[in-house]
């Protein structure tokens, strides 16, 4: 299990690969993996978003991340999850969040991954700055995902 | 003798400062910090954290505690 807050850049695609290479305990033991990439659009509640600042509680995000994790993974039997969220100054087309699970069976991978973005939305600090033409606005939360 | 008080995004704009470091005798309640730091009441949608754990605001808090106020968080993706 791994879960890194980065302030730059990532490509998920990447981070999934590099990860699963990274990890040979997991060869032969999954037959599933489920991703979730969260991307910052450029229009939001009817405005053009021109960036966006993340501003986080650094380590209480990181142990209720940890923990939103290792629910997950008491709840279904998943072998691996892998979640990156940035924070700082993102632009339109940046991936926000990544959440990948490996498993046996597909069924655990879509729970779990389901699981981890929908309870880090609600249990996670972090705080969305929207820069749009017509200023700076903080997010506040949607009901939708 | 003192607690770390925390604040973050709109309402760390609100006060004008991100940190506050008090006296933490007389204080028994996160409720009590908020009450020493600010001149306005706890808005009704912001959320306690006591040593980086949610907590309502009537949670008793200890010397050396960490207390943190803010709005409701928005993360992940929308």
């Amino acid at each position: 299990m791994k879960i890194r807050l980065m302030e730059q850049a990532f490509d998920p695609w990447q981070e999934i690969s590099l990860h699963q290479s990274e990890q040979p305990a997991l060869a032969g033991k999954f037959g599933a993996t489920a991703v979730f990439v969260g991307t910052l659009r450029d229009f939001n509640q009817g405005n053009e978003v021109r960036k966006m600042t993340l501003e986080h509680y650094a380590p209480m995000t990181q142990k209720h991340l940890e923990r939103v994790a290792e629910e997950a993974s008491a709840r279904w039997p998943i072998a691996d999850v892998l979640v990156i969220h940035r924070y700082g100054e993102l632009c339109p087309n940046d991936p926000i969040v990544c959440v990948a699970v490996w498993a046996a069976h597909r069924d655990a991978t879509f729970m779990a991954c389901r699981y981890i973005i929908d309870e880090l939305k609600t249990r996670a600090p972090f705080w969305k700055q929207e820069l749009t033409a017509q200023g700076r606005r903080w997010v506040v939360p949607e009901k939708t995902g | 003798m003192s607690i770390t008080v925390r604040f973050f995004a709109s309402l760390r704009e609100r006060l004008g400062r991100d940190q506050d470091i008090i006296d933490s005798e007389g204080i028994r309640s996160a409720a009590d910090v908020w009450n020493r730091v600010a001149q306005i009441p706890l808005p009704g949608n912001a959320l306690v954290a006591v040593n980086m754990e949610y907590a309502r605001p009537d949670q008793p808090v200890r010397d050396g505690d960490e207390v943190a106020f803010f709005p409701s968080v928005t993360g992940g993706a929308q």
